[in-house]
């Protein structure tokens, strides 16, 4: 049985005029870290949100470890933990009571809520603040608390929705530690969003690109990576950009995409034989910096919807 | 449903697990009301506290205390004793479920976590108002006897009906949490101020507190339009099962009116409470 399994899920706002989730499939195995990659708009929250019963689907079937969670919700929720992208800790409760009384939400006695609360607290680097008051925590240590809150009555699927926005790099790395620290130890799948590429590669087994509503691809980081081998990302950084030099650029045999961000134009190329040095030989002198990039999913997710990740 | 599961939490019928997810619902908010049960005994007894000492004690020292009119020949301070502990009940029911909901749905979002919970949104909505209920008992329990030893008059009170008191208390309960809940759901977080003084000041002081329903028949408009206003139901129900009497309603109409408005507040409250959480 797969933990999350969707199938053909539409999801239209009211008043809206396009489907925010526009017919996505999606399969996640057991045990693996599965990513939704894509920029603000893509669909990735409202896809974990269907996923964790919070939004409504237009149609579709929507299958979290077997039950469905149009028509049992509740029982949804008793095999999920969910982080979501805003503090959500009760602030009228010290950290361990926040996870002491998710626990007895679940159902946990009292006994192995406390036992468990500690374990965790132990394990995330809490234990020293279990008898502060949410408010006091800073950003990391408070989606740390969210995470060992998520954990507490043993989910077996853990949805993490953008987990590391706002964080500081430092932040953010204990916190990729710390996701792969709770899968090998309890061996849930884990499903998160983020629009950070180095997020995806770094931590996750697969990946699913989405753009507007739907998957473009999924499928491992690497085998995504060559499956689009053949482009190579330039980065340009220029004095002044003129509207004009990127319609020339677009002209240019063997230039995919352009994309520009103030004075940072990013062109993706799909043949690179002998046409970085044409590029440049456009720019002329208005050109201050080149970078040009291997490979990487930032390139194969250009080559796939025509644009950058800006974060 | 019952997975090949590697969970360590035991798998429980649907209704025995939402039993227990609504039972740590509860004890969450005890915590937080221990917590704070000094402040919140402080706020819930200060208002009807000093209404009582200026009313009941202070004026009739100084000769100028109000005599109700009629001639039922009862104290001012019986007569509103009934009408302190609606207010009591009502005000607390309210304020419980509208103050915190307000915050944690447009605020903070707290109340994803709470949402999250394995039992149907509803209940989540339902354990904050049933919540909220004990509460508006506490109120009701500590306002009473202060309203007693206040008073420099004779206050003459004796439970005449202990059914038609606790049906009138745990109905007040529910219709005053329901309708925090519906404030709570609508209201954003900056105007909640603004609601108590536009709707629940005007609910408290037109609500036959500090005077039997029967006697505005002399401003009829007003002994008309304060129909719509629920604590009436609840203030003339406690006369009749704590000072049958002073002239009050019949038992059937209060018990009828509070319970068309429990249906209609918690039809309402849960509608809107579910559209907030759920897209």
């Amino acid at each position: 049985m797969h933990p999350l399994a969707l199938h053909d899920v539409i999801k239209r706002y009211p008043g809206a005029h396009t489907n925010a989730v526009n017919g996505i499939d999606l399969m996640v195995e057991n045990g693996e870290i599965f990513g939704l990659l894509g920029p603000n708009g893509a669909g990735k929250t409202t896809t974990i949100g269907i996923a964790t019963t919070r939004v409504r689907p237009t149609s579709g079937t929507v299958l979290v470890n077997g039950i469905d969670a149009r028509a049992h919700p509740s029982g949804v929720k008793r095999h999920i933990g969910v982080v979501t992208q805003f503090n959500t800790l009760d602030r009228a409760c010290n950290v361990v009571e926040n996870l002491y009384f998710h626990g007895r939400f679940f159902g946990m006695s009292r006994r192995s809520a406390h036992t468990r609360a500690d374990a965790l607290l132990e394990r995330f680097g809490l234990s020293e603040r279990a008898g502060t008051m949410v408010a006091q925590l800073s950003g990391g240590l408070a989606r740390r608390a969210q995470l060992a809150c998520a954990l507490m009555h043993h989910p077996e699927v853990l949805f993490l929705d953008e987990p590391t926005t706002g964080l500081d790099p430092q932040s953010r790395i204990a916190l990729w530690d710390a996701v792969r620290e709770i899968r090998a130890a309890e061996g849930m799948a884990v499903v998160l969003t983020t629009h950070y590429i180095e997020e995806a590669d770094a931590l996750c087994d697969r990946v699913a690109i989405m753009h507007a509503g739907s998957i473009l691809v999924c499928d491992t980081p690497d085998q995504i990576k060559r499956s689009s081998s053949d482009g190579v990302l330039v980065t340009l950084r220029l004095r002044h950009v003129v509207p004009s030099f990127l319609d020339q650029l677009r002209a240019l045999d063997g230039v995919g995409a352009v994309d520009a961000d103030q004075n940072t134009v990013r062109v993706h190329i799909v043949a690179a034989d002998g046409i970085v040095a044409r590029v440049v030989a456009l720019a002329g002198p208005e050109l201050r910096d080149l970078r040009v990039a291997e490979p990487s999913l930032e390139t194969a997710f250009i080559a796939l919807t025509g644009r950058a990740l800006a974060a | 449903m019952s997975s090949a599961s590697t969970t360590s939490t035991p798998q429980i019928s649907g209704g025995h697990l939402y039993l227990r997810a609504f039972w740590g619902l509860m004890l969450r908010d005890a915590r937080v009301l221990a917590r704070e049960f000094i402040p919140f005994l402080l706020r819930t007894v200060m208002n009807p506290l000093l209404f009582t000492f200026v009313f009941t004690y202070v004026f009739p020292k100084i000769g100028s205390g109000i005599t109700p009119g009629g001639n039922t020949g009862v104290s001012f301070a019986t007569v509103i004793a009934p009408g302190l502990v609606a207010v009591a009940i009502f005000f607390q029911g309210i304020a419980a479920v509208a103050l915190p909901l307000a915050i944690e749905l447009g605020g903070t979002r707290e109340i994803e976590d709470r949402v999250m919970a394995p039992l149907p949104v509803g209940l989540v909505a339902c354990e904050k108002v049933v919540w909220s209920g004990l509460q508006s008992i506490i109120a009701a329990a500590a306002v009473l006897p202060l309203v007693i030893l206040v008073s420099a008059e004779p206050v003459s009170i004796h439970v005449a009906s202990w059914p038609m008191l606790i049906v009138i208390v745990l109905l007040a309960a529910l219709v005053a949490g329901y309708l925090g809940l519906v404030i709570g759901t609508v209201v954003r977080p900056k105007q909640i101020g603004l609601i108590f003084s536009l709707v629940v000041v005007p609910v408290t002081f037109l609500g036959c507190t500090y005077y039997p329903w029967q006697q505005l028949a002399s401003i009829r408009w007003l002994q008309i339009v304060t129909l719509v206003n629920p604590l009436v139901y609840v203030s003339e129900g406690l006369r009749t099962a704590l000072t049958p009497q002073i002239p009050h309603m019949q038992s059937a109409v209060v018990i009828g009116a509070l319970l068309f408005l429990l249906a209609a507040f918690a039809w309402l409250g849960t509608w809107l409470f579910m559209r907030r959480v759920i897209d």
